[in-house]
């Protein structure tokens, strides 16, 4: 089976009328159950009326990560609570999580969009998927989990960690089908080496890789160290959770959007124009068919392109290029969301240390690890190692339950974390993406 | 009876130390005692010299991290057992030693032990009533 849907063949036409009625419907909606975004609407003098073509999207006010703060926890939700079957919550952000719901149709439909994407990758009934997203608050585990059941393959919800356990359930079951971060397939591959399991002791044929940045270089080594063919996901709990777009074994060139559903376009993050197909911008999605927590127009801080060009696989969805950057500082930290701004916090918390300070980051193995570099003021010194170990105890162990991730500490020297012009240069990555 | 010890942060990469000298060289600056103190990423330097106040300020100045901080000095005879007496009263009486260092003074009949206690003033006061012999910082420089 190629598609699900007859949606993902339409012609464009076809297929810009139904989110043509969609986001009318949906702006209707918004309007009429979101007081902020209302509010936002009356201020930009915008009627759901005016929305009489795709291209009146524009006009629409945009809807970004502070909305959400500032309506923490359940102001944007656009369905009395009693609807909410579920919440899900993102990763490690300044202060607030953000927190998304969704009602029961909202589950069927993720999972009926997740369940299209593992037949993008050519998934079916007969697979055994081993699920090593995180379940929990994040949307990874959960999201993908109904997905592979909607579409009737076999589950094994394994979920993160313990890559021993991992390899023998996968040698034991059959498994199939691999979901998880494109770092901890290249982990599980070591750890098979390592217990002297080779692909061929495996069944494994795909691999479904998302949730943080990889590269080719990644794709190339997942795919041979695993004998797989390895494909990517995109999503963000924002949006859905996985499956906002996906790759299909046919693409060269970027993810399927699921289109009928997420309308994406590309703005210039200065201006905030809309930017032609092919050009490189920041990827803005609205939701057209979710019930409970409904966004127009979000900016996602990620930048990516869209191509319009048909797929040889047949489908006529739009194609997004594998994310290239942000248009924020956030790094993402074995698949944590990392700012800069977030580290300064906790050091000028930690008394007497100057936020001298620099995030470097590096790939130890598969792994991301962050350093953070911090320059010894007179104030912090000490002319005990034991005062001095303390500091950089209390500097990780607050960064890790800011931040949720472990890192290093380093004292370092004054005046020895380069400045230019004045002004540090607080993050130097040097994973090899 | 304490003595100023100069403590400079060291990063762990080469030629740091040369950097200090060098400093203290050009500023005229003698060294009686020195010891190190590393962690796998960093090293705490302590110094004594006769020109405490100058080298601070000329290491400072020349962008590095220095603390000053007191330290006890004891003379006791160079031979075997010496240091032993002096950490017997120490442990007598609870104290902890957080760091020490010695050197051997010039004439070779006295050993100069440097020591960083928890309490400091306690050590000071048993330390003279048991009849060692504390230096002064002046006293170290004239050795």
């Amino acid at each position: 089976m190629m598609w699900v849907e007859e949606i993902e063949t339409l012609p464009r036409v076809g297929l810009e009328s139904i989110q043509l009625k969609r986001l009318q419907a949906l702006v209707h909606r918004i309007y009429e159950k979101v007081l902020p975004y209302r509010a936002k609407m009356d201020e930009a003098g915008i009627k759901p009326g005016d929305i009489q073509s795709l291209a009146d999207l524009r006009k629409l006010p945009f809807t970004t990560k502070d909305d959400l703060r500032d309506n923490y926890p359940f102001g944007l939700f656009a369905t009395p609570m009693e609807d909410v079957i579920r919440v899900h919550a993102s990763s490690g952000t300044t202060g607030k999580s953000t927190v998304v719901g969704y009602t029961a149709a909202d589950i069927e439909l993720w999972a009926s969009i997740m369940s299209r994407c593992l037949t993008m990758a050519g998934v079916t009934r007969g697979d055994m998927v081993h699920n090593a997203y995180g379940y929990g608050l994040f949307t990874g585990g959960l999201g993908a989990h109904y997905g592979i059941e909607a579409l009737g393959a076999t589950v094994i919800p394994v979920s993160g960690g313990n890559s021993k356990r991992q390899i023998t359930i996968m040698r034991d079951f059959g498994s199939t089908v691999l979901l998880s971060t494109p770092s901890y397939a290249l982990n599980l591959a070591d750890a098979m080496a390592d217990s002297g399991v080779s692909p061929e002791d495996l069944k494994l044929r795909v691999g479904i890789h998302g949730a943080e940045p990889w590269s080719e270089n990644m794709r190339e080594e997942v795919e041979r160290k695993l004998g797989i063919k390895a494909v990517d996901i995109y999503g963000l709990s924002e949006i859905i959770g996985p499956g906002v777009a996906m790759e299909c074994l046919h693409s060269q060139r970027g993810m399927h959007i699921l289109e009928d559903n997420f309308l994406p376009e590309i703005v210039d993050p200065e201006t905030l124009e809309p930017l032609p197909y092919g050009e490189a911008g920041e990827l803005v999605f609205t939701t057209l068919t979710k019930e409970a927590f409904p966004l127009i127009r979000y900016r996602t801080k990620d930048i990516s392109r869209l191509f319009l060009e048909p797929c040889d696989c047949g489908r006529t969805l739009i194609r997004m290029e594998k994310v290239t950057g942000r248009t924020d500082d956030m790094l993402i930290i074995r698949g944590v969301n990392v700012f800069p701004s977030q580290v300064e916090h906790v050091l000028v918390g930690v008394e007497g240390v100057e936020p001298h300070y620099q995030i470097e980051v590096t790939r130890e193995g598969n792994l991301d690890v962050m350093s953070v570099l911090v320059e010894v003021s007179e104030h912090i010194f000490s002319d005990e190692i034991k005062v001095l170990e303390k500091l950089t105890k209390k500097i990780q162990v607050e960064i890790k339950d800011m931040l949720g991730v472990t890192c290093k500490v380093k004292l370092v020297e004054p005046r020895s974390i380069q400045r230019s012009e004045g002004k540090a240069q607080r993050v130097i990555d040097r994973r090899k993406l | 009876m304490r003595v100023e010890q100069i403590a400079v942060f060291l990063e762990n990469k080469s030629g740091r130390l040369a950097e200090i000298t060098r400093i203290l060289a050009e500023n005229d600056i003698n060294i009686r005692a020195l010891s190190v103190a590393d962690t796998a990423d960093f090293g705490i330097l302590r110094l004594i010299v006769d020109k405490v106040d100058l080298a601070k300020e000329a290491l400072r100045a020349g962008g590095f991290t220095v603390g000053k901080t007191d330290v006890v000095a004891v003379e006791v005879p160079d031979r075997s057992g010496g240091l032993a007496s002096v950490l017997a009263v120490v442990n007598e009486i609870g104290l902890n030693v957080e760091y020490m260092y010695a050197f051997v003074n010039k004439s070779g009949a006295d050993a100069v032990l440097i020591f960083r206690f928890d309490d400091m003033d306690k050590a000071i006061e048993v330390l003279q009533q048991k009849g060692f012999t504390l230096l002064s910082g002046t006293q170290i420089c004239s050795l």
